[in-house]
């Protein structure tokens, strides 16, 4: 039983990985590929981790699978985070169909991202991308 | 007919390595072609997680725990690289002025 188990949980997380994979090719936008490559990236190798604990005799082997899972578990959103954070301030360039972007209204210091994300989002970010070249204003400026 | 547990699992994890080499294979397309260096990070992260679960059904493959000792060293030294990069780049784009927001440099 044990060993069915483990077969399905290490096909699960392969194909898991495979279509983080294949959303990392076929995706639009860095941030929509960190989308497919974080959740299905972590929920592939803790499936097949899991495989490991289930199909390992012992306690111990067990034991460090789940330990494994469960340091997956903790760094991946920090490491998304990290990474979605820089790309963001390096001014990526948006999806066209992007629609929202908070983060461009609500930025601490001036407001405003630059050109190429601020041309995907809406017109009150323009405005503050005009007063932008004036130097940094008071974050209250926003309408 | 009788079932052999061992090996539905030795196929299982065959089929789940040749699966995990495709899908590397494919996010490395990512990682030479992606337009910008966010782009090539998250392919970097996430070859690094696939690497880790590669060791994981290896380790089911060849019956030999030990390579989750190397999984689960990977796993920290992959974080520690991804972190390192990411701050890379903000660093980078602070240096060069194109960056958003300029509150670390002030």
């Amino acid at each position: 039983m044990s060993a069915l188990i483990a077969s399905a949980l290490l096909i699960v997380g392969s194909i898991f990985c495979l279509v983080a994979a294949v959303g990392m090719l076929r995706l639009p936008d860095t941030l929509i590929r960190m989308h497919a490559a974080t959740k299905a990236g972590t929920v592939g190798a803790g499936c097949i981790l899991a495989a490991e604990a289930v199909v390992a005799g012992e306690l111990g082997t067990t034991l460090k699978a789940i330990a494994a899972i469960v340091f997956l578990l903790l760094t991946a959103p920090v490491a998304a985070h990290l990474i979605g954070r820089a790309a963001y301030h390096q001014g990526i360039r948006l999806f066209e169909k992007t629609w929202i972007d908070e983060l461009a209204d609500s930025m601490p210091v001036d407001g405003s991202a630059t050109e190429t994300s601020l041309t995907h989002s809406s017109e009150s970010s323009g405005k503050d991308n005009g007063k932008r070249e004036d130097g940094p204003g008071p974050s209250g400026n926003h309408p | 007919m009788i079932i052999d547990y061992q090996t539905i699992v030795h196929l299982a994890s065959r089929l789940s390595l040749a699966l995990l080499i495709v899908s590397i294979a494919l996010t490395f397309i990512r990682l030479v072609r992606g337009p910008q260096a966010a782009d090539r990070v998250v392919a970097l992260d996430l070859i690094a997680i696939m690497i880790v679960a590669f060791l994981g059904a290896y380790a089911v493959h060849v019956k030999d725990t030990s390579f989750l000792d190397v999984a689960i060293a990977y796993a920290l030294i992959a974080f520690l690289g991804t972190v390192a990069l990411a701050r890379y780049l903000i660093r980078s784009c602070n240096a060069s002025k194109q960056c958003s927001t300029g509150r670390e440099e002030e």
